[in-house]
């Protein structure tokens, strides 16, 4: 396959950047779309010009570490991580416009990578489950039922990889907060916590400077994960009777 | 957002259903349009109730449009670099600017029909066709313009609704599980259907004769 390829290409935070045509050849539609980039990664390295910096870590879909924005769509057609994402989703002589994440609070750090540390802040500000340290209880100590632990289960599925930001219209993170929020609001270790999650998460969320949701589902349908818009709805009820006193 | 919104989808059922009083005669509609100034009287004085409505639709009015433009001016700063490639901004531009249509019509809908009163029909003009709510329903309905203006307002009310409904009940956390969450987007898109295609029966019968 032969493509042409429109990378944002960005030198540095502060840099300004624009987006740069390249092309490739003889990509093999077996290859992913990172191996493509690592193909014109090569290519630029051996003309001595400096190789597009992108994210990635496990190549397998699960660590979230990858993403790219392809012709304005989150992780690109398939509903994957860039990482499993292969050539034979494209045409051949195909122009693909490759764009970092676009969020105030993602900002670019080089080319195609962002910093989504606000994530990590917004677990600290309450994304966990307080517990003494000693040794592990049985794991049938407290009865689960199935169908919260499958719920838990489905929202846990979230590997933070920022693409429900990517894909909201309103740059809003209400997906991946859903999807933290009721992970534990599902599960008994959840519940002292609960209210007083919602509310901090939900405070840190909007001192980021991500958008409000307005419950357009680009998100979910960006999701590799297929995480469902309903734990958005889940995030909201806790924020109701959280705000309503019951902390 | 999501209260002041569903306040308007109560309003709306009901002013659809007193709409659909022109299908029984003038007679029916003239006295229906009365009864609703005379309703409650004498605890509240003439039009009491009808102002009760339209003080707590203008709160909402003013609460609704307050959240929206809020939301509107936040996701413009929360992504300020827009993407070259894509259409993220579309999803949103039927919700948003379908509501300044909405507002904009509501606006003209009031002039026409509550506060001044407009005839758009030379033919029928004058105290006789102002002052008889039948008349002057199927004077303006008589001129194609004014029946096209309504119908756009109502498509765009109906993509209002398909997308607004389902987002209260999201809002307000009703949509816990797959199955409710089926079902308040199944609400959504009823909800436009029956209160937009309501709406249009008295305009479209006026346009084939119907009601005259």
């Amino acid at each position: 396959m032969n493509l042409t390829l429109r990378i944002w290409r960005q030198a540095g935070p502060r840099h300004q950047g624009e987006l740069r045509t390249y092309k490739v050849k003889d990509i093999s539609p077996d290859m992913s779309f990172l191996e493509m980039l690592d193909v014109l990664n090569e290519q630029l390295n051996a003309a001595g010009e400096e190789p597009i910096a992108f994210d990635s870590d496990c190549r397998e879909g699960i660590c979230g570490t990858c993403g790219l924005m392809i012709s304005g769509e989150a992780h690109g057609p398939e509903k994957t991580t860039t990482c499993q994402l292969h050539m034979r989703s494209f045409s051949d002589g195909e122009v693909i416009t490759i764009e970092p994440w676009r969020a105030n609070a993602f900002p670019v750090i080089k080319d195609l990578v962002v910093d989504r540390g606000a994530f990590d802040r917004i677990i600290q500000a309450g994304g966990y489950i307080s517990v003494n340290t000693g040794s592990a209880p049985d794991a049938h100590a407290t009865p689960v039922p199935k169908r919260n632990a499958d719920r838990a289960f489905q929202a846990a599925e979230c590997i933070q990889c920022g693409a429900c930001v990517a894909a909201c219209p309103n740059a809003s993170a209400m997906l991946f907060l859903g999807s933290k929020v009721t992970h534990l609001a599902e599960l008994p270790q959840g519940q002292p916590e609960r209210m007083a999650r919602v509310v901090k998460m939900v405070d840190q969320h909007d001192a980021e400077g991500f958008g409000g949701c307005t419950n357009v589902g680009a998100c979910s349908q960006a999701c590799p994960k297929g995480i469902p818009q309903d734990v958005i709805s889940t995030l909201n009820f806790d924020l109701r009777t959280a705000l309503r006193g019951n902390r | 957002m999501a209260v002041t919104g569903l306040v308007f989808v109560g309003y709306l059922l009901l002013h659809m259903y007193g709409n659909l009083k022109a299908l029984s005669g003038e007679q029916a509609f003239n006295v229906y349009a009365e009864h609703l100034r005379t309703f409650g009287e004498p605890i509240l004085p003439y039009g009491g109730l009808l102002w009760i409505v339209r003080v707590v639709l203008i709160v909402s009015l003013v609460g609704h449009g307050h959240a929206a433009f809020a939301l509107w001016a936040r996701a413009g700063n929360a992504r300020r670099t827009k993407y070259a490639a894509g259409k993220a901004a579309l999803r949103t531009a039927w919700m948003r600017w379908g509501g300044v249509f909405l507002l904009l019509f509501l606006v003209w809908h009031l002039l026409h029909f509550t506060v001044v009163k407009i005839s758009p029909n030379p033919d029928a003009t004058g105290p006789d066709v102002v002052n008889n709510p039948h008349r002057l329903l199927v004077a303006s309905f008589q001129v194609w313009w004014m029946t096209l203006i309504y119908v756009l307002a109502m498509i765009a009310l109906a993509l209002h609704l398909s997308h607004g409904v389902f987002s209260a009940m999201q809002t307000l956390g009703w949509t816990n599980s797959a199955a409710s969450y089926r079902r308040a987007k199944l609400l959504g898109h009823a909800s436009a259907v029956v209160i937009a295609g309501g709406f249009l029966i008295p305009p479209l019968a006026i346009v084939f004769g119907l009601i005259q």
